[in-house]
């Protein structure tokens, strides 16, 4: 039997890829390489904008570690496993939200954690961060692709009501965040362009609808505030008028690390959280945010491979909606930060302080590294 | 009909899947190049603008206030210093609620609520931001113990060390040197704000207002690097304060002392200067005040009491107090006689115990109503006979009369560097028309002979027309300043001298002077007895209130303050002037028995010298 295996094996009919070490373990070496390049850019800007608090880099370079552990336990499983939990996941992570919206924790204003005394703190709309592309996936693999109407419609009804849930925290950031991640596998499956011209089209009046009921107040004074933040600029246009003035007097090269005027002298808000780019802007210049910007490509370019050599349907939506997210993430914070969007709480993937959406992230290209490394290599000519 | 069930066809949904992850990566490249432009528009086209905004976020200008001058007397005395002192600040952009903290402070120094509204009106003065303002000062040992313990109910409260105004001598120069007191917000409309910024005094009266701009100085600033709130992290940049210059005075504290002791208590005031250049010696307003209490903010209670007192303390008589100068002004209508020729050292004039005019049945009177007989020039500054002066105004006219008495200085401001002077009123033809819209009377002229009617002069006045006689008509106007900063004070438009037509006037002028202290009949003879020197000099009387013709003056029946006020001048040694002297004894009646001891006591304290008996006040004496 043995000798029938291998004699098939060398026959020339199967090709057998050299596996590395790093795709036994199913880790994706490049995702790796450049994750760990960004985190430890990350962890210089941290220090200069956490004030030289080694306690800080320390939290962080935990959590790092942490986030790393359970990127390499995810990348264990099997995307088909994934694939087959999809559903129960989002119903568990849904029923998450709910307990929130019950009897949350609040802080600072918001209510976002599920507290466990003793154990743990930990907030369920990061888990729809993932749990929603799984299941948005799931879903519309059932399915012929491009997804039909009434398709469409429950994959939104999937989407819509944790954001509602998640915005009503308040977190317009990850409601955000979880939306796109839905509306990404939406996108890539082949919604008809019909579809989404008639939905930009209601989006309008719906936006206005929005304004005027939905929002809290301390989110239109967002809105306004990021329209004209010289309106008020001592009380809700002080954060984007002290982070352009920040990132502008940076100018080409910048001010050099630990010597930027704004973080340093807690002018910045949040300099270490999600104004962080703000930062590393004021001490490295515009050339410091082009190859940060690089890097962040680079890793965006490595998932989208992944993506396109994904082996199935779901796989695929999936990879491309974790990749998608993450470039929103970039986008999203740098954009706030430079004043071209709202101050929507979004960090910046693996450079912000802070454990949870590091482990969120980690997870996320755990399922890449997943995908990429469970594929199926034996094929008959 | 129906339509075929098509089979997942996954190929096919690869291809669909690819063709918008392609899509999607050109979306991703786009709005990275969003980004790149964003950031390229924001750091390097509005490099400077933000770069600007950084700066001036972390750099902040903190004005380091010069250090006053000094003044000192002639000799060096310090009269006006600057002494260290706690004050209580707070910092309305620290302190929050800062009503509430400053009831707080009120209640932890056990002040009353005059203290709070006074407070109130401090914090509520415009002021830079995050600029500290001091609301109380000259904190005592007990107070600061107070503030330290309850520091934590007192955001924005800080005990702060500085220099404060100081004056060593109290009342005894408040009218000359005068005082520094709060910047209020009418000067600091007018004030330089950048010179000024740092500094919450300045000279409100006398030298130190006079000498404003020499004496404080010229602000420096030093630029220091806060963070958010505005917390000073470190210096960047010092540019130190350069001081205000010293000013060393003309005024002799220990000749200050003895005219202040020779008035004795009374109401009144004595100039003293050197004729030949215009020192003012001495200056002295009695009663007086104690400056200190203006400096640190005087409360509405005492200041009510200065300002309220029938005595005036706060009014400066040398220089604002207009008298009708009386008598004293004798020699000086005297020389315009002589200049003019109406009348010659010899010729005489009988006085019957009045004058009439021609055609006129009013009897201008002389003060001795039996009347001196034949009188000469010499006799009638010695007797201060009315009558020969009647006579002389009347052969001088209004017109030459005004002209040489505006020669010796009346009606104008004299003094080279004193504020406030009065002007005093000079009184002509053109002057009355204008006022009165009157003719010239010749009744008018001749009671202006004797320094009686409109005229009016201030101490200061007599003591520089005393000066010009000492001088035989050499032009120095008063000052009180010697130095500014080591330079001498320059006269920029001087006067020009008083020319006689016959320089041996000048003589036969002082020669009747010196007979009224040392003649025969002179009228302060009792004064001039025994003088190791030669004095000449001249009484007077201003009249409060006018006497009702026929009727007599009986100081009996007049109230104490409607008494006639003492006036005398004078100057010596006869010979060779080295002082000049004009006393006014408000109330005091007699020009020649009561302001010419005061002025022959001046005269030998400069003269002789402090000696034995006259025991000066110590110099180290403090105010209360």
């Amino acid at each position: 039997m043995q000798k029938k295996f291998d004699a098939l094996l060398d026959s020339g009919d199967v090709t057998r890829r050299r596996v590395s070490l790093l795709q036994r373990v199913h880790l994706d070496g490049w995702l790796l390489l450049l994750i760990l390049l960004i985190g430890s850019v990350g962890f210089f800007i941290l220090y200069s904008a956490g004030s030289k608090s080694e306690a800080l880099l320390i939290k962080q370079a935990s959590s790092f570690a942490v986030g790393l552990f359970v990127m390499a336990v995810i990348a264990q499983l099997e995307p088909r496993l994934m694939a087959r939990w999809a559903a129960g996941l989002y119903i568990i992570g849904f029923g998450l939200l709910v307990v929130v919206e019950v009897m949350g924790h609040s802080a600072m204003g918001a209510t976002r954690w599920i507290n466990i005394p003793g154990v743990m703190r930990f907030q369920p709309s990061e888990l729809m961060k993932l749990f929603m592309p799984l299941a948005v996936a799931w879903y519309l693999v059932r399915h012929n692709l491009p997804p039909t109407f009434k398709h469409i419609v429950v994959s939104l009804l999937l989407i819509v009501l944790p954001c509602a849930l998640i915005a009503r925290q308040p977190d317009l950031g990850t409601s955000l965040l979880v939306a796109a991640s839905g509306l990404f596998v939406l996108f890539l499956s082949g919604l008809r362009w019909r579809w989404i011209i008639a939905a930009i089209a209601a989006a309008v009046p719906a936006g206005i609808v929005t304004w005027l009921f939905f929002l809290r107040s301390y989110q239109r004074q967002r809105v306004m505030t990021f329209l004209s933040p010289e309106s008020d600029p001592l009380g809700s246009g002080w954060n984007i008028i002290q982070s352009k003035a920040a990132i502008g007097s940076g100018g080409t090269t910048g001010k050099g690390w630990l010597a930027g005027t704004q973080s340093h002298l807690d002018f910045l808000p949040e300099s270490h959280t999600d104004f962080i780019i703000a930062v590393l802007a004021e001490e490295f210049g515009l050339v410091g945010v082009c190859l940060l910007l690089l890097c962040y490509l680079l890793l965006i370019a490595r998932a989208f491979i992944i993506t396109l050599q994904a082996q199935t349907v779901f796989n695929k939506l999936l990879a491309g909606s974790i990749t998608l997210t993450f470039f929103i993430y970039v986008f999203v914070n740098i954009g706030m930060v430079s004043g071209l969007l709202p101050v929507v709480g979004v960090p910046l993937p693996f450079i912000s302080f802070g454990g949870t959406s590091l482990v969120t992230l980690l997870s996320g290209f755990g399922i890449l590294m997943a995908i990429h490394t469970h594929r199926k290599w034996i094929s008959y000519a | 009909m129906s339509s075929p069930i098509r089979l997942k066809d996954h190929a096919l949904d690869k291809r669909l899947i690819h063709s918008r992850l392609m899509m999607t990566a050109l979306l991703v490249l786009l709005l990275s190049m969003v980004l790149v432009a964003r950031m390229y528009y924001l750091q390097v086209v509005q490099y400077e603008h933000h770069s600007t905004l950084a700066e001036n976020n972390r750099i902040h200008v903190q004005p380091l206030p010069p250090t006053r001058g000094l003044i000192y007397d002639r000799n060096g005395v310090i009269l006006a210093e600057n002494r260290p002192s706690f004050s209580l600040t707070i910092t309305k952009e620290r302190a929050g609620e800062w009503q509430a903290v400053l009831q707080e402070i009120v209640k932890v120094l056990q002040l009353d609520e005059e203290n709070f509204i006074q407070f109130e009106e401090r914090v509520t003065q415009v002021r830079r931001p995050f600029e500290p303002v001091p609301i109380l000062f000259e904190l005592s040992e007990e107070q600061i113990a107070l503030i330290a313990i309850n520091q934590f109910r007192l955001p924005g409260v800080e005990v702060a060390a500085h220099l404060v105004r100081h004056y060593p001598k109290g009342k005894s120069f408040a009218h000359s040197v005068g005082y520094v007191g709060r910047i209020n917000e009418d000067e600091l409309k007018k004030l330089d704000k950048v010179r000024y910024s740092g500094t919450h005094h300045i000279g409100k009266t006398g030298v130190e207002r006079f000498y404003e701009d020499e004496l404080h100085g010229e602000v420096g600033y030093e630029e220091v690097e806060t963070n958010a709130r505005g917390r000073v992290l470190r210096v960047l940049k010092r540019n130190e304060a350069q001081s205000g210059k010293d000013i060393y005075l003309t005024l002799d504290y220990e000749l200050q002392q003895v005219a202040k002791k020779a008035l004795a208590g009374r109401r009144g005031a004595v100039v003293a200067l050197v004729p030949d250049t215009g020192e003012i010696l001495a200056m002295v307003s009695e009663p007086s005040f104690d400056p200190n209490l203006f400096v640190t903010g005087i409360s509405f209670k005492a200041y009510g009491e200065l300002r309220d007192s029938i005595d005036q303390p706060l009014f400066n008589r040398v220089l604002r107090g207009l008298y009708p100068p009386g008598s004293t002004i004798k020699p000086m209508v005297a020389v315009a006689g002589l200049d003019t020729g109406v009348i010659t050292p010899s010729s005489k004039v009988f006085d019957p115990g009045f004058y009439q005019l021609p055609n006129n049945t009013h009897k201008y009177r002389n003060w001795n109503r039996l009347g001196d007989g034949w009188v000469d020039l010499d006799l009638a500054i010695a007797r201060s006979n009315d009558t020969y002066f009647y006579d002389l105004a009347y052969k001088l006219g209004i017109d030459n009369l005004h002209k040489y008495m505006d020669s010796f200085g009346f009606g104008q401001r004299v003094a080279l560097d004193v504020f406030g002077e009065s002007a005093g009123l000079m009184p002509s033809r053109d002057w009355k028309r204008a006022r009165y819209r009157q003719p010239w009377y010749p009744g008018e002229t001749l009671i202006l002979g004797i320094g009686q009617g409109y005229m009016q002069s201030t101490p200061l006045q007599l003591a520089h027309a005393t000066g010009l006689m000492a001088t035989r008509g050499k032009w120095v106007r008063p000052h009180l300043a010697k130095t500014v900063g080591g330079v001498p004070v320059t006269d920029e438009s001087p006067h020009p001298d008083i020319k006689l037509s016959n320089s041996k006037y000048w003589e036969s002028v002082r020669d009747g002077m010196e007979s009224v202290m040392h003649g025969a009949r002179g009228t302060a003879r009792k004064v001039g007895e025994g003088s190791p020197y030669r004095i000449a000099g001249k009484s007077g009387t201003a009249q409060v209130v006018a006497i009702k013709q026929g009727e007599k003056y009986d100081r009996d029946k007049v109230q104490e303050r409607h008494r006639d006020h003492a006036l005398f001048i004078a100057y010596a040694p006869a010979e060779n002037p080295q002082i000049a002297v004009a006393v006014m004894v408000e109330n005091g009646e007699s020009g020649s028995g009561v302001a010419a001891p005061v002025a022959k006591m001046v005269l030998d304290g400069w003269l002789l010298g402090p000696t034995a008996d006259e025991d000066i006040e110590p110099q180290t004496q403090e105010t209360e």
